[in-house]
Order: structure tokens, then C-alpha cells, then sequence
């Protein structure tokens, strides 16, 4: 924080003010006026209030009810229950463990299929070839929609009976159709292939960026030492976008830990579609509240996504200093 | 308030005033204006606020234009009948069934529509509900014996007036059932006889969805009914009685025997998608509500709908219906209103009740002074059938804790369909960590 005025403030018409300063103590002092002191305070002050007052109170409040049986009724009924929530949650809850389970595949589908192919779009679509700009509208196009519509739109698809798919196959409406949606089977590989559809596109617009902010003339050198199109990209381009890269693991990271909104359309997340978040909401929000049990689901789901969230800010804050 | 026929003729009277009796008339009016606020404030009560305490409120959660239209005409039917003024507060369903308990706790109308069963005990034992015995006093004669135990708290008082119900049983198209000589079967063996029947002629012989997870818990309180009694049932869903006991292991036990008839494609399907299979012919019937009607555009295969009970099975015969009951329920603070109890005295009548038939037919008025001749044949047999049952259950997410109904039972039931497994030891386990921190 100390550095801050000196090495963003200067502006065209600071600088030469700074040069007749002494670049002492006293003259940071008298630099800082009462007036600046307080546009500063209040820059800091606010979002350091509205983030404790929306995310730190709620979430310690959190914790805190995760260890109490409540019926969320009167305060003087908070009982405390040590750690039964959570014991409930890990060995009473059926689908707390499949969830789980279902979060792993989730990342691992995204990592291993999702991201790529959004990867191999981007590097596709980078060359120069005829109408890329069309093609690059194409694959955001999904991006822009809600993860609701994208749902709706995928239902069109997999429905059973009227589904694009079934029909398609030549099987809807016969005892032999798949039930996309409602086979627990294979609904969650459904309701990844609709989200593959929209991360791709959103992965394939990041990689875009990057590669467009590649230095040419490391690709110029590396043509020169004869290096084919593979190695190109893969010892010059890829270790280059490094901190594209970075993020590009944290978000796939984060975007199968949301995952919500698309299973919640489909079936309310029952069935083969049971996520962390979903079960989550479910306890927490609604009918079947429960605020013991959706606490310690909600504490759960925080300490996991802590962990890339730490890392990444981690090699933020390193890399900075 | 519309002017009687007669006032024309007083206008020219008026008109005949002069202008100093004009005059002081208004300087009359501005005096006892001036004189109100020292009027209210030695006598404790003007006209004026006697007249503002013939006020009430009423929040809504019927939303949608057909039911919102209805409580609409239900509300001026009370209001031109009583002159008092009504607000009226409607909001999403969701809305209110998903904060109920906030809502009750904040600043709530008097009057609130809301459901029978365990959902409307539940708040009334919290004390967030004010009893209506005395407007019970007036109305009581209007109802059932099923209604007037389903108004009833924990306590025995009443703290609901209903509105409208509707059964549910198995549908069929009695065109269907006329061509292939299929006969409404008694008991669960002649019924299992049926379905075996239908699954020879190519039907799926029981319709049924359960991709929302509520539609099969139908199924399971009927069979529950049958197989244990009513009692039985209730005590389970207020967990009074252990999921753990052999008596629970029948019911999924019996209805082991009815899965290989119901629709295989249940988890993927929506109700109304079920509905279809049946009236498109595909299968043979549909155990449901009667609000199957709103799904059925066409008037020809309304006509030729018709329903029957859930066959007995081994108690009660077919005493005990399902029947969710809609209705309302007071406010603790609406409990100080005359006039909120009064309105309520008002719906619990078969003039308030009609109102709301009028607009919206496809629910039946519980009233028994209620106007019934509009009814259409479907609506006349489920009447009957209602009126006739000793017990009436409210549907288990209505009769149950709400989260045991939403987090236990719906992926409990749909595992169950998709392998026919039940772990009637771990649903005892869940049940007792969530009726706990009730």
C-alpha cells in the first residue's frame, strides 16, 4: 500500500510537482492532503465494508450455524450440535457422497475434454483462415446465452420423445429411445456435453486473446530453427501464454465447483445429477431447508474451493512482488 | 358504492339550495373536521377509525391468472356483501411457500392462503398462527369430518379454513376401457390382475412421472393408507412412528409388485407428459390429482375421463382419500381482526366458495352449502368421493416436514424406481437428524 502513490498517482500534471518535492518522509506527508486522506479512506474504506458486511459476516455466520440445529424460526432456538451436521451430511445423506463423486467428474470432463477442445478451437480459429471472424461469433454465441437457456436449449435436444437427438437416431418415440435426461446413466455425460458446448467457447475466446498477444517474432525464430507446427506449439507458443494458462486452470476449476445452474433446470439435481452446489440450495434455500445441514454443505463446498482460490492468489501476489 | 335509481330527483332539490346554506354547510363540514382530531383524541374512537377497523388484508399466494382472478372474485364478493375494505397482497407461490416462516415472522397480512396438514400444524404450534375456533363456530356445520380433523392444530384447535380440494386417484378413458372390457378392480389383487392384463394387450398399464420427484410420492401414500391405515400414516410422516419397522418394508414391499407395471420412462417424464401417455391411449390409466383436467385441452377426451379410488389393500378398505386441501389460515396478528375473521367466516361458506368456483372449475368447493350444480360428471364422482371418506391426507410434502419431503424422500423414491431397493434404515436415520432441529 505505501508504494501506491508514488508508482500509480503520478500524472501529467503531478509530475513535475514531484520533482520540487524532497522525496522524503515529509514529503509523502505533505503530499497526502486531509482531502486525499479521505477520497483514499474512502476507496479502501467502502469496498472493505460492503465486502465484510456480504461476504465475511455471512460466511462466518455460516460456519458458526454449521455447528447448530436450527429451525430458523426464532434465534432462542439455536441449538448447538457439535459436529452432527456434518457427520450427517458424510454418513446419513445419500447423496452427499455421489455429489461429490459427480463434482470429480465434472472437473476432470471439463479439464480433460472441455477445456482442450475450447483450446484447439482457439489455435484453429488463429490461423488465417477464411471467415474466422464468423467462426469466432459461432462458438461465443453460446457464451453470451444464460447457463438456463443453454439448458432449455439442450433440452430441445435430448427430450425423448420430441428430442432432436432421438429423432435423429431413428429412435424416439420406440420403447428403445434414451431417456437423455432422465436415465441416471447417462444424464450427467448429457448435461456435460450441453456445458462443454458453452466452457469451449468461453475458453476458445481467452486462448484467442493470448495468442493474439504473442511477440510474432518468437514464432518468426522459432520457423527459422525449422521447428514443425507441433513443436511450435508446444515448446514456444504454450509456455509462452503461461499466465493465460493459469487462469484457464483456475476458472475450469471454479466452473465445475459452480456447476449448478444446468442440472438445477434439468431435474432440480436428483436422479444421477446430484452436485455439492445443488445440495447445498437445497438445504438451505426453500422448502426443504434444513440450516444446520446446508451450512456444513456450504462450509464443505468452501474449504474445497479454497484450495485453487489460494493457489491462484498465491502466484498472483508472488508475481507481483 | 352505486347511487340509488332515485337520486336524480334529489338533485334539482339541491340545486334549490342558496348559496348561504351552501356556505354553511361547508363551513359545518370544515368545523367538524377542524373538531375531529380533539374528538379522536378525548373519546379514544372516531367514526373515522371505526370505520378504517373494517379493514383486513389478504396475501396471495395464488398467482397464477385463472387462481389469481378467483381469489380476486372471492375478495369482492366479501367486500360488496360487507362494505369492508380488503388488501390484498399477491405474490409467486414460491415466494410465499419458500419463506413462509420469515414472512409469518415479519409483518404478515391477516389473512393468508396456504395448505392443511402438517405444513399449516407445524406453524401453529410455533405460535405464528391465531386459532379460529370462533369463526369454526359459524362455518363448522359446513364441513366434513376428514375437513374438520385436516383443520385442526396439534392442540385441537382450529387454525385453517378450507377452500377447495381436490382427489387424486387412478384416471382412465373409459372409451378404452369400454373397447377392451376392463373393469374397475376393488382390491390391490384384482387390480394387479388388471395391470397384468394391460401389459398383455400392449398398454403400459400405470402411467407415471417422476422426473420433479413430488409425483410418486402419490403413490406411496396411498400405499401406505392401504396397507397401514391413515393413522399410521400421518404418525409416520410427523415421524411418530420409525421408518424402520417392518410396516414401511410392506408398503415398498406391495408396491414391488406394482413396479413392473408402471412406466419405465417415469424418471425422465414430467407429469404432464405422463398425462399424455394416458390419454393419447398409450396406457392404460394414471394415479393423480384431478388437476389433470387443466392439462387436457381437448373436450372430447375430458368427457370421456372418469377415475377411481386406489383399490384396498389389507385396512380401511378405501376409506382414507387423498385429497390436498387449499385454503387459509390467520395470522397471529390477524387473530386481533373481527373483520379478517369475519372474511374468513365468509370463505368458509358456500357463497364465498362459489365465488371462487365461478372463476376458477377445475378445483371442488369443500363447502357442503356450496353450489355444485356446474360440476361436470369428474368433478360430481371426486365430490363424492371426498365427502364420502372417513380420512383425508394432505399429500406427503403437505403431511410430512417439508425437508423430509424435498432432501429424504423424493431421491429415496427415485432410487427405489430405478432398482427397487429402499434402505428403510437409513430414512429412519435422516428423519431423525431433520425432525430434530424442528
Amino acid at each position: 500500500m505505501s508504494v501506491m502513490p508514488q508508482t500509480t498517482l503520478p500524472s501529467a500534471a503531478a509530475a513535475p510537482a514531484d520533482v520540487s518535492v524532497p522525496p522524503a518522509r515529509s514529503g509523502r506527508v505533505r503530499r497526502l492532503s486531509g482531502r486525499d486522506r479521505l477520497v483514499l479512506g474512502l476507496m479502501v474504506g467502502l469496498p472493505t465494508l460492503i465486502q465484510v458486511v456480504l461476504v465475511w459476516i455471512p460466511t462466518l455466520l455460516s460456519v458458526g450455524l454449521s455447528f447448530t440445529k436450527w429451525n430458523g424460526l426464532n434465534l432462542a432456538d439455536i441449538r448447538p450440535a457439535g459436529l452432527s451436521n456434518y457427520t450427517y451430511a458424510a454418513q446419513e445423506y445419500p447423496p452427499f457422497w455421489p455429489a461429490v463423486a459427480h463434482n470429480i467428474i465434472w472437473l476432470a470432463f471439463l479439464a480433460l475434454v472441455a477445456t482442450p477442445i475450447g483450446l484447439l478451437l482457439a489455435v484453429l480459429l488463429d490461423q488465417k483462415i477464411r471467415g474466422t471472424r464468423l467462426y469466432q461469433s459461432i462458438f461465443f454465441t453460446p457464451v453470451m446465452l444464460s447457463m438456463v437457456m443453454v439448458g432449455i436449449i439442450w433440452q430441445l435436444v435430448y427430450a425423448r420423445n420430441e428430442g432432436l437427438l432421438n429423432n435423429l437416431l431413428g429412435t424416439a418415440g420406440t420403447p428403445g429411445a434414451v431417456d437423455w435426461f432422465g436415465d441416471s446413466d447417462v444424464n450427467l455425460w448429457a448435461a456435460l456435453v450441453a456445458t462443454t458446448w458453452r466452457h469451449a467457447g468461453y475458453i476458445m475466446v481467452l486462448y484467442l486473446a493470448g495468442l493474439k498477444g504473442i511477440d510474432p517474432s518468437l514464432r518468426e525464430a522459432a520457423a527459422l530453427d525449422g521447428a514443425n507446427a507441433w513443436q511450435m506449439f508446444f515448446r514456444v507458443v504454450f509456455p509462452v501464454m503461461r499466465p493465460i494458462n493459469i487462469v484457464i486452470v483456475v476458472i475450469t476449476i471454479i466452473e465445475a465447483l459452480r456447476a449448478f445452474d444446468i442440472v438445477y433446470l434439468i431435474n432440480k439435481g436428483t436422479n444421477g445429477l446430484e452436485l455439492l452446489s445443488v445440495l447445498v440450495i437445497q438445504n438451505l434455500v426453500g422448502v426443504g431447508q434444513v440450516i444446520g445441514v446446508g451450512s456444513a454443505l456450504a462450509v464443505i463446498l468452501l474449504v474445497i474451493s479454497l484450495g485453487p482460490i489460494v493457489y491462484y492468489l498465491v502466484r498472483t501476489f508472488r508475481r507481483a512482488d | 358504492m352505486a347511487l340509488p335509481p332515485s337520486t336524480p330527483s334529489a338533485i334539482p332539490s339541491d340545486s334549490r339550495l342558496n348559496r348561504r346554506t351552501l356556505l354553511k354547510g361547508i363551513g359545518g363540514v370544515t368545523t367538524a373536521l377542524a373538531a375531529a382530531p380533539l374528538l379522536a383524541a378525548c373519546s379514544g374512537g372516531s367514526p373515522q377509525a371505526a370505520k378504517s377497523a373494517n379493514a383486513t388484508s389478504l396475501g396471495s399466494g395464488l398467482s397464477d391468472p385463472v387462481p389469481r382472478s378467483a381469489i380476486q372474485a372471492m375478495v369482492d364478493a366479501y367486500k360488496s356483501k360487507s362494505g369492508a375494505t380488503v388488501k390484498m397482497n399477491v405474490m409467486p407461490r414460491a415466494q410465499l411457500v419458500d419463506n413462509i416462516s420469515s414472512y409469518l415472522q415479519s409483518n404478515p397480512e391477516d389473512v393468508i392462503t396456504w395448505f392443511a396438514g402438517y405444513k399449516m400444524r407445524y406453524y401453529a404450534a410455533k405460535g405464528l398462527l391465531a386459532p379460529v375456533d370462533d369463526v369454526w363456530e359459524k362455518i363448522g356445520g359446513n364441513f366434513s369430518e376428514g375437513l374438520t380433523t385436516a383443520s385442526q392444530g396439534d392442540d385441537g384447535k382450529k387454525y385453517f379454513v378450507p377452500n377447495y380440494n381436490y382427489p387424486w386417484g387412478f384416471f382412465y378413458r373409459k372409451s378404452l376401457w369400454a373397447e377392451r372390457g376392463y373393469k374397475v378392480p376393488g382390491t390391490f389383487d384384482a387390480f394387479l390382475a388388471l395391470c397384468a392384463q394391460m401389459k398383455k394387450d400392449g398398454l403400459i398399464p400405470i402411467a407415471f412421472a417422476d422426473k420433479d420427484g413430488w409425483p410418486a410420492m402419490g403413490t406411496f401414500d396411498y400405499l401406505n393408507m392401504r396397507t397401514n391405515g391413515y393413522q399410521f400414516h400421518v404418525d409416520l410422516c410427523a415421524h411418530k412412528e420409525s421408518w424402520d419397522q417392518q410396516k414401511v418394508k410392506d408398503v415398498f414391499d406391495n408396491w414391488k409388485a406394482l413396479l413392473p407395471y408402471q412406466d419405465k420412462a417415469a424418471l425422465g417424464a414430467t407429469w404432464q407428459e405422463g398425462a399424455r401417455t394416458m390419454t393419447g391411449k398409450k396406457s392404460g390409466m394414471y394415479l393423480i390429482g384431478a388437476f389433470i383436467a387443466q392439462d387436457v385441452s381437448d373436450k372430447a377426451i375430458l368427457a370421456d375421463l372418469d377415475f377411481f379410488p386406489f383399490p384396498a389393500i389389507a385396512v380401511e378398505g378405501t376409506d382414507a382419500i387423498e385429497a390436498p386441501i387449499d385454503g387459509f389460515v390467520l395470522s397471529k396478528r390477524g387473530g386481533s381482526n373481527k373483520t379478517a375473521k369475519d372474511m374468513l367466516a365468509f370463505f368458509g361458506s358456500g357463497a364465498g366458495q362459489d365465488a371462487y368456483a365461478a372463476k376458477d372449475a377445475s378445483n371442488l368447493q369443500t363447502a357442503k352449502d356450496a353450489n355444485t350444480s356446474s360440476f361436470s360428471e369428474l368433478n360430481r364422482k371426486g365430490a363424492a368421493a371426498i365427502s364420502g371418506a372417513k380420512h383425508i391426507s394432505q399429500f406427503f410434502d403437505r403431511d410430512a416436514l417439508p425437508a423430509m419431503a424435498n432432501n429424504v424422500m423424493i431421491p429415496a423414491l427415485q432410487g427405489f424406481l430405478k432398482d427397487g431397493t429402499i434402505d428403510t434404515r437409513n430414512l429412519e436415520a435422516q428423519a431423525k437428524s431433520l425432525y430434530a432441529a424442528e
